[in-house]
């Protein structure tokens, strides 16, 4: 199983991988740069993801917003920001392919001298209304942060949320973020992926004329940092929520780094589905929690392993907090069964088969050739990624959670109605959330 | 190669055509409808199974009925548990969904395509034979109970069913699918038994099944599977014909759901409004599109990228087989609450008359939506999903093949006359979610009357 490409490197160093798909009269154009919120600094949180915003108000030729042309030409454009990388897309019919080149290289090479304090201004307020929207006016919106914060050190990378500090939002200078810029959207740190239809050397060939002349700056040291817990720690967050939900985070595996299928595995068997051991413990036979869940979240220089059940009316938290301790330590000790590795291998094969079904936005096939070309050098790594889980063992699964979760320190997290922090895991120390 | 001119932007070149693929159809003897549309691009097979009666056929005093029926279909049939039943759908890699609107149940599942006939055996199975025990009903009502609970901390889902008990009152769209405490409280069992043998027959219902797999041969194994399917008697009698009933005129012009210490404030505005059977669709897309429907529409580039009072905003009829709503929502600073819903209500009565769309909102508005149209087809769940719809709303086969021809005779005439037929801001409901002690003194600056406090049934 393939996604077949072209990858070639243009002489300002960006990254070209071209797929071929006639089936619709559409082509995907799919662009990385390599920067998240972990290339920020404390003080000065959420650059990246504003940037995302930004990048869509226009550049030196082309001083308005970026959706009108691309919708007036039947495109869809949008993009997003994680820790480790930033997107932007357009997925266009054939016949706007120029168009979108033509807009992603002008904001790539011309976006500084179109960027003037007032779009920034109002760029940044509309962060701030979606940090309110998505994260504080939302039930448990603050836990992800808290964890976060818990897990990792200050000076770490992953210690600020992506969406950055409001203060930090609000002090930062037009020529904060203009060096910000300068440092890392330039050609050698990115790479740009065409999918759809489109002959391949006529895609070569306007990736050049269209990006070819634009001028690189140094690639960016690599980022680097540990992570580490010296022992666990217990916390609460009041929140406005009717049901208290517990949260258990250990530190895991890199993306793609040994142990990180393996947990992939392992939270599939704990908690995706109903047939899963917890699901059916928790919430099909005791009734005492109305959810669970198990997630490997690996990402580019450390990974996390995050579990979390929210209550049923009554019962406490810490009875949840056993029986996932209990089943941690069960499939540690065991590991999965022939059966839930066949469910786990079945599930897994049509997750790749299902995400060849389209050529771009998110998680489509451009996005797949960029996300293997970003982080390991390789877009043909689908096949491979996918050898990862069918190469799985029942001993190796239980190798990685021994190794990573059984008696490993973790972060828990009691997220309680507000007045309530009785309903929080025994000791638990009150956290903060700006 | 030549160097680029940035001095403008670069014209589209023209339009290469879609097609929508051919559909096949049958009609079983116990007359289930059979559509299948080869569709080549992975082996992925995609089986939709529509039967009309969501929850607006919810008996009066059932709310939620419907939705916790259909609920129970994958807890459990033939005798099988519902652990047994997730691990089939585990076993193929299979993608199960079962949704509940307000005219249909969908039954969705995706599958490899080696997997076709267990998954029509599936989906067979879970529809026409479901347990429902007692032991699952109870269980799945008690997970039900404690959503309700956290539904009262979803601003958005307040203001869902505030908004929807406000427009429609007693009529069948006027509550939301879930229902309420009361109501899944007083639901038996037996009542689901009931339900399901009187909704779920095949006369009536409408089976897609869309793979990389010649259209014949997939109606063969959709007949193989489902030719058995009988339909029950039940003494329950489904009301369909209830829905298309005109809603009553709302009591309400402002509705504010206290929520104190709220961030922000989520807004609802609108009215019932038309059925998707009217004519004027076509010229509806077009003002919505233009009004609310996409990033640089008026309302968006008012409130959010103007006057940075919200993250987005957004309206859609959400038109139905019945009179469905208009409906603009949004979540927006508390301080800011009054100035956008009056900015909001000022686009809509703008629209509809001293700034009718002008000729360059219209075109911008068919490409949207015109030259994006291929995007929706390109998965097999998403072709299948689509000729559901086709069913449900009872449009040709050709609707899909028709719909670019027909949206472009859509003129600024057209988009004027629906904007002053189907939009009007004062009869217009407006819910706002949000901390009343900080913004009732203002309310009154909106010169829509004094405020009534709602507290939606949860």
């Amino acid at each position: 199983m393939q996604i077949p490409y072209t990858k070639r490197t243009l002489s300002n160093g960006l990254d070209v991988i071209v797929h071929e798909d006639h089936q619709l009269p559409m082509v995907a154009v799919n662009l990385w740069y390599h920067v998240g919120s972990k290339n920020e600094r404390p003080g000065r949180t959420g650059f990246a993801h504003l940037f995302e915003h930004l990048m869509f108000e226009g550049s030196e030729h082309h001083n308005h917003g970026y959706f009108p042309p691309m919708q007036r030409a039947g495109g869809l454009i949008n993009g997003s920001t994680s820790t480790d990388r930033t997107n932007y897309w357009e997925v266009v019919p054939t016949g706007s392919l120029e168009l979108a080149l033509w807009m992603e290289s002008d904001r790539m090479g011309y976006l500084l001298p179109a960027l003037t304090e007032e779009k920034f201004t109002n760029q940044r307020d509309v962060v701030l209304n979606e940090r309110r929207q998505n994260y504080e006016n939302r039930p448990y919106g603050m836990a992800g942060m808290a964890l976060s914060a818990a897990m990792f050190a200050p000076d770490h990378p992953y210690h600020w949320p992506t969406i950055g500090a409001p203060e930090d939002l609000r002090a930062a200078s037009l020529a904060d973020v203009h060096a910000f810029f300068e440092t890392f959207y330039h050609p050698a740190n990115a790479s740009l992926a065409l999918a759809g239809d489109i002959e391949t050397e006529q895609a070569f060939d306007l990736a050049e004329k269209f990006f070819g002349d634009l001028l690189p700056g140094p690639v960016p040291d690599p980022v680097r940092a540990n992570a580490s817990l010296a022992a666990s720690a217990n916390l609460v967050l009041e929140d406005r929520v009717e049901l208290p939900r517990l949260y258990m985070s250990w530190h895991s595996p890199a993306m793609f780094a040994d142990g990180d299928a393996e947990l992939d595995v392992i939270a599939d068997v704990l908690a995706h589905g109903k047939t899963s051991r917890l699901y059916k413990l928790l919430v099909y036979e005791r009734r005492v929690a109305t959810d669970v869940s198990a997630y490997q979240h690996s990402r580019e220089i450390g990974g996390t392993f995050q579990m979390s059940s929210t209550a049923a009316a009554g019962v406490s938290l810490s009875e949840l907090e056993a029986a996932i301790r209990s089943a941690v330590t069960q499939v540690a000790t065991g590991g999965p069964t022939p059966a839930e590795m066949e469910r786990a291998l079945a599930q897994t094969e049509a997750q790749f088969l299902y995400r060849l079904q389209t050529i771009g936005g998110f998680g489509g096939k451009g996005d797949q050739l960029n996300a293997y070309n970003t982080y390991l050098g390789d877009p043909g790594y689908f096949d491979r990624d996918r050898q990862r889980y069918l190469n799985i063992t029942a001993a190796g699964a239980a190798a990685a959670a021994r190794r990573w979760l059984e008696d490993a320190p973790l972060v828990t997290l009691s997220v309680v109605p507000l007045g309530r922090r009785e309903l929080a895991l025994t000791g638990a120390t009150e956290v903060h959330v700006s | 190669m030549s160097p680029v001119d940035r001095s403008k932007l670069p014209v589209p070149g023209p339009d290469r055509p879609f097609h929508f693929p051919r559909i096949a159809r049958r009609t079983l003897p116990n007359g289930l409808e059979l559509r299948a549309v080869t569709h080549s691009a992975v082996p992925v097979i995609s089986i939709v199974l529509l039967v009309p009666g969501g929850s607006a056929a919810d008996p009066a005093d059932r709310h939620g009925l419907v939705s916790i029926t259909a609920g129970l279909l994958d807890e459990g049939s033939r005798g099988e548990s519902a652990l047994d039943v997730a691990d089939r759908v585990a076993r193929i890699g299979g993608d199960l969904d079962l949704e509940v609107g307000a005219d249909a149940i969908v039954v969705a599942l995706t599958t490899l395509d080696r997997f076709v006939e267990p998954g029509l055996a599936l989906v067979h199975e879970i529809v026409s034979a479901p347990n429902l025990a007692a032991d699952d009903f109870n269980r799945i009502r008690n997970l039900r109970l404690e959503r309700l609970k956290q539904m009262k901390d979803h601003a958005g889902a307040m203001a869902e069913r505030a908004f929807a008990s406000a427009l429609y009152g007693n009529h069948p769209y006027g509550h939301l699918g879930l229902g309420t405490t009361a109501s899944l409280t007083a639901t038996t069992v037996d009542e689901t038994r009931l339900l399901h043998a009187a909704l779920f027959s095949p006369e009536g219902a409408t089976l897609v099944i869309v793979g990389d797999r010649p259209a014949g041969e997939l109606l063969d194994l959709a007949s193989a599977a489902f030719s058995d399917w009988r339909a029950a008697t039940s003494p329950m009698t489904i009301d369909r014909a209830a829905a298309l009933a005109p809603p009553p005129r709302p009591l309400t012009t402002l509705g504010v759901v206290s929520r104190p210490g709220a961030a922000q404030s989520e807004l609802r505005i609108g009215h019932a409004c038309a059925p998707r059977a009217t004519p004027d669709y076509h010229s509806l897309l077009m003002l919505n599109t233009i009004l609310g429907g996409q990033f640089v529409s008026r309302i968006n580039l008012n409130l959010r990228e103007a006057k940075g009072y919200t993250y987005g905003v957004r309206t859609g009829f959400d038109l139905r087989r019945g009179i469905g709503p208009f409906v603009m929502q949004t979540s927006v600073g508390t301080d800011v609450t009054v100035p956008a819903i009056r900015e909001a209500l000022g686009e809509i009565r703008d629209i509809a008359s001293t700034r009718p769309a002008t000729a360059d909102e219209l075109s911008l508005g068919f490409a949207t939506v015109s030259k994006g149209y291929p995007r929706g087809f390109e998965t097999a769940t998403q072709v299948a999903r689509s000729v559901a719809q086709l069913a449900l709303h009872g449009l040709p086969d050709t609707y899909f093949e028709e719909f670019i021809p027909r949206l472009a005779q859509v003129t600024r005439e057209d988009v004027s006359r629906v904007a002053a037929a189907y939009l009007d801001v004062e009869k217009m409901t407006t819910v706002v979610v949000g901390d009343l002690d900080k913004i009732a003194a203002s309310l009154p600056d909106l010169g829509l009357g004094p405020h009534q406090v709602l507290t939606p049934e949860i």
